[in-house]
């Protein structure tokens, strides 16, 4: 059931541009509000990236849930706090210099670390995979048998951090009286 | 296409996210560049798991995103709180816990 090869190439070029040229404009954008849109066209694409890996669950879940409802409330939070004006001095001398050069060198590092891994895995397309590879019934199944814990810890922690969230905002309302 | 592909594409957005981290000083958008690598992650994950053929890495993923939506909470709460109390909304000037 593979697509044509051809055709895999121009969708992950498709979804590599539209990934880091979300990524870069997060980054540069003056404006917190547009670095949020440009976040979300950096999910759809990242979404787009992993349906190519057949992961088509995970990629629905990457639409609804990331540039669905977690970036609405980006969106709020950034249009509740209006623009923010980013001072020009820096704190460090030469940080705008730095920062970069330190990103490119992390870039460097970890492709050579990528490019000279041993895992021959790396070097194919992937096993051939059954089908149904991950839909939603296998990716459901795995949650609820093997990865039981894995799931109750996290649905723990998602109270934990809403009931945290719930504690900030409402020591801050006492705080106003 | 060669998994190594996908890869080194996540090596990319995760260096890109850290140095928006180290860049920029709005906490707002330090939270996006924080949210830029959790998603660079997940492509490798997900990438690894296609590379070995079981679905493991996707839940994986899943997994993470969980994460990531609470840290959303949490640091949202706190900014919005920073902003309530008119603190400058600017990582270098909040130094407080600063060694």
């Amino acid at each position: 059931m593979e697509a044509e090869p051809g055709l895999t190439y121009v969708a992950f070029f498709a979804g590599a541009i539209g990934a880091v040229g979300g990524a870069v404009a997060v980054i540069a954008l003056r404006n917190p509000f547009y670095s949020v849109l440009a976040l979300v066209v950096h999910l759809v694409s990242l979404a787009g990236l992993f349906l190519l890996l057949y992961a088509q669950f995970v990629a629905a879940a990457q639409v609804v849930v990331y540039a669905g409802a977690v970036m609405v409330l980006y969106v709020f939070v950034a249009a509740y706090l209006g623009a923010v004006e980013e001072p020009i001095w820096e704190p460090i001398p030469g940080q705008r210099f730095l920062a970069p050069l330190l990103a490119a060198a992390l870039f460097v590092e970890l492709a050579i670390a990528i490019l000279g891994t041993g895992l021959s895995a790396l070097d194919s397309s992937g096993p051939t995979v059954h089908l149904g590879f991950g839909s939603p019934a296998e990716i459901g199944n795995l949650l609820l048998e093997r990865f039981l814990v894995v799931f109750e810890a996290a649905s723990m922690l998602l109270l934990v951090a809403a009931v945290g969230a719930i504690v900030l905002a409402g020591r801050q309302r006492e705080a106003e009286r | 296409m060669d998994i190594t592909w996908y890869v080194v594409l996540s090596a990319l957005l995760f260096a890109i996210g850290a140095g928006g981290v180290l860049i920029r000083r709005s906490p707002l958008v330090i939270l996006l560049c924080l949210e830029l690598m959790l998603n660079a992650s997940n492509l490798a994950l997900v990438a690894f798991s296609r590379a070995q053929g079981n679905e493991d890495g996707q839940v994986f993923a899943l997994i993470v995103m969980v994460v990531a939506a609470c840290e959303v909470v949490v640091g949202l709460g706190l900014i919005v709180a920073m902003f309530r109390r008119r603190l400058p909304l600017n990582v270098d000037e909040m130094r407080d816990l600063r060694g």
